[in-house]
């Protein structure tokens, strides 16, 4: 494979971590470095002042030399307030690059798709690196790579469903129109999924609950990285490609029962 | 006089400047934002921006999320 280019910066893992869920910040610190991975999201809340007013220490765990650090706008429900989380993310770590997650209902947590291409367009004017989530509506990523963001988030299955690809033939086709990178983020659940999602032609995948929420979260990152190893040593390797019909292994002819005029 | 402060309405009593807020509520100031009135606060002016009667501020923080 090519090596992976995102905003200009070369990135030797195709696995991308989320650092939400885990059960503690030790573990997820593990699982990053088990993975491999060189792209982590984070979100934005308030400060718990009566619980825990010092704040979280999560930011202070993570090493923007050995990963680049993209906060998410998750919980915002329109345009206006992704806009906002992404500049109180500026404001607060100088991160520029942005994964806009615009979910308006809590229970299935699609995006919305129009309101996350009036907040990426807004954002990119502002110089963000938007990575925008989306539902895999190969039109919709095609407008949003038009308005300048950086890649295309297409989702496999609804966030933390552990559902694997359930979108393959939107994928294949955004994969295939596609002129800035494809991750696939949000529901894949194993690491067959995660390679299947490689191999279908994605550029990276972006995985959260699957690790966070294994029973051992760096054993299962190490897992994924494997998987999406494997998917891209096989790439490289040249697949054959299927056929509708069989293609015997070994000759049909030489049987023990030929008979001369069979 | 009162602020309110991510939600909750809040006593003002000697805090002068976002700084002295932060201070007073227990808050370490690194890596977080502050919107005051809807207005994102730049850190470097914390301890310059006053802080008045019925001021609305959040203070934002960064946690886990995929």
């Amino acid at each position: 494979m090519n090596p992976l280019i995102i905003a200009g910066r070369t990135f030797r893992s195709r696995l991308f971590i989320g650092t939400g869920k885990f059960g503690s910040h030790d573990l997820m610190r593990q699982a990053i470095e088990a993975s491999g991975s060189e792209l982590v999201t984070v979100a934005l809340r308030r400060v718990d002042l009566d619980k825990n007013p010092e704040g979280d220490p999560l930011i202070s765990k993570l090493d923007p030399d050995k990963v680049v650090i993209v906060p998410n706008t998750s919980g915002a429900r329109t345009a206006e307030e992704a806009i906002r989380i992404a500049r109180l993310a500026r404001a607060a770590g100088s991160f520029d690059w942005i994964k806009l997650e615009l979910t308006p209902n809590l229970h299935h947590l699609l995006p919305d798709p129009i309101e996350t291409l009036k907040a990426a367009e807004v954002l990119v004017k502002e110089g963000f690196k938007v990575l925008p989530y989306i539902n895999a509506d190969p039109v919709l990523a095609k407008r949003l790579e038009e308005a300048g963001t950086v890649a295309v988030m297409p989702l496999a299955a609804p966030i933390g469903s552990n559902l694997g690809i359930r979108t393959r033939d939107m994928l294949e086709i955004i994969v295939a129109n596609a002129r800035v990178p494809v991750v696939v983020d949000a529901g894949l659940g194993m690491p067959s999924h995660a390679a299947a999602a490689i191999e279908l032609g994605a550029d990276c995948v972006l995985i959260n609950t699957a690790i966070a929420a294994a029973a051992d979260p760096v054993g299962m990152a190490k897992a994924f990285a494997k998987a999406v190893e494997a998917a891209e040593e096989a790439l490289a390797a040249g697949p054959r490609a299927p056929r509708a019909t069989a293609d015997a292994s070994s000759p049909l002819t030489g049987f023990l029962w030929q008979k001369e005029n069979r | 006089m009162t602020i309110t402060v991510n939600g909750k309405l809040r006593p003002l009593s000697n805090e002068k400047n976002l700084a002295e807020l932060l201070d007073a509520l227990g808050v370490k100031a690194a890596k977080k934002a502050v919107e005051l009135n809807g207005q994102i606060v730049p850190p470097s002016v914390f301890a310059t921006t006053p802080v008045a009667d019925d001021d609305q501020i959040e203070i934002i923080q960064f946690v886990g999320g995929g």
